[in-house]
């Protein structure tokens, strides 16, 4: 389980999250996005083409990030969910609280 | 640093009266770090032998690691001294997975689905509805500290 940040040229910070996203480790995210935030980061991008599966933890960590990020003026997007992942926003209906996009390139665009 | 994992596996030469052709026992600490671990031991063991869709070991893992977290952090208040259960039947028709904590227990029937607009922005209370959405069946010993959780070989 790790997550790699990186900065992509057009100033979007991109956090991939590598194997699970579970109670074990939500919160190692959700301190690498306030790093980013107190960094002055504003536009993040989650890449989830790496992970294996998400928890209701896991989840619910994205959503308090959603949260902050947009009290801070800023923008998440999420990307590379494959058919399984993509199903748990869609019984949760998170699916109509982020902006999912199907690669990192699309949702790259889309900022 | 926790203790190694311990699984216990039995396998019998053939279907057993009940069905079980192997059964799996593991007891795990109340610790968040080793649910990762006790899914992927439990999961092998469960899948060996069993051709089964991509889908179906994401929905067992998923299932297993929301119900170790329930057990661990609700159930056992996360006290070191208090350890969850974990047995596994595997039948020729389905997986059977029971997870046990040693707390008080509670009634499934007050937890109500996390999918209303205005709890769409909770950070919890998605777990138990997931764990009803991804398996077949699911099931509670009474007083509540007890789940069974079945997939069917489809």
């Amino acid at each position: 389980m790790a997550f790699t940040t990186s900065k992509h040229p057009s100033g979007v910070l991109i956090v991939e999250v590598e194997g699970q996203l579970i109670v074990g480790n939500r919160q190692e995210l959700k301190a690498t996005i306030q790093q980013a935030l107190d960094n002055g980061e504003r536009k993040l991008l989650v890449d989830f083409a790496k992970t294996g599966y998400i928890d209701s933890s896991g989840l619910g960590a994205l959503v308090s990030i959603s949260k902050k990020v947009r009290e801070q003026g800023g923008e998440l997007r999420l990307s590379g969910l494959n058919e399984d992942l993509r199903s748990l926003f869609e019984l949760t209906k998170l699916d109509t609280l982020f902006a999912i996009a199907d690669s990192s390139a699309q949702a790259l665009a889309g900022f | 640093m926790t203790a190694p994992l311990r699984l216990c596996v039995r396998r019998a030469d053939r279907p057993l009266p009940s069905g079980i052709a192997v059964e799996i026992a593991l007891r795990i600490p109340s610790d968040v770090s080793v649910i990762e671990e006790a899914v992927e031991l439990v999961a092998r063991h469960c899948f060996a032998g069993w051709d089964a869709p991509k889908r179906a070991h994401f929905r067992f893992r998923v299932a297993l690691s929301e119900a170790l977290a329930n057990a661990i952090v609700y159930g056992n208040g996360q006290e070191p001294t208090l350890m969850v259960e974990v047995r596994a039947e595997c039948l020729p028709d389905a997986l059977h997975v029971h997870v046990t904590d040693e707390g008080p227990g509670f009634d499934p029937a007050t937890v109500r689905d996390p999918v209303t607009p205005d709890d769409l922005e909770l950070p919890c209370g998605r777990g138990l509805f997931l764990i009803r959405n991804l398996m077949d069946d699911v099931r509670f010993t009474p007083p509540g500290n007890s789940i069974c959780m079945t997939l069917r070989r489809q």
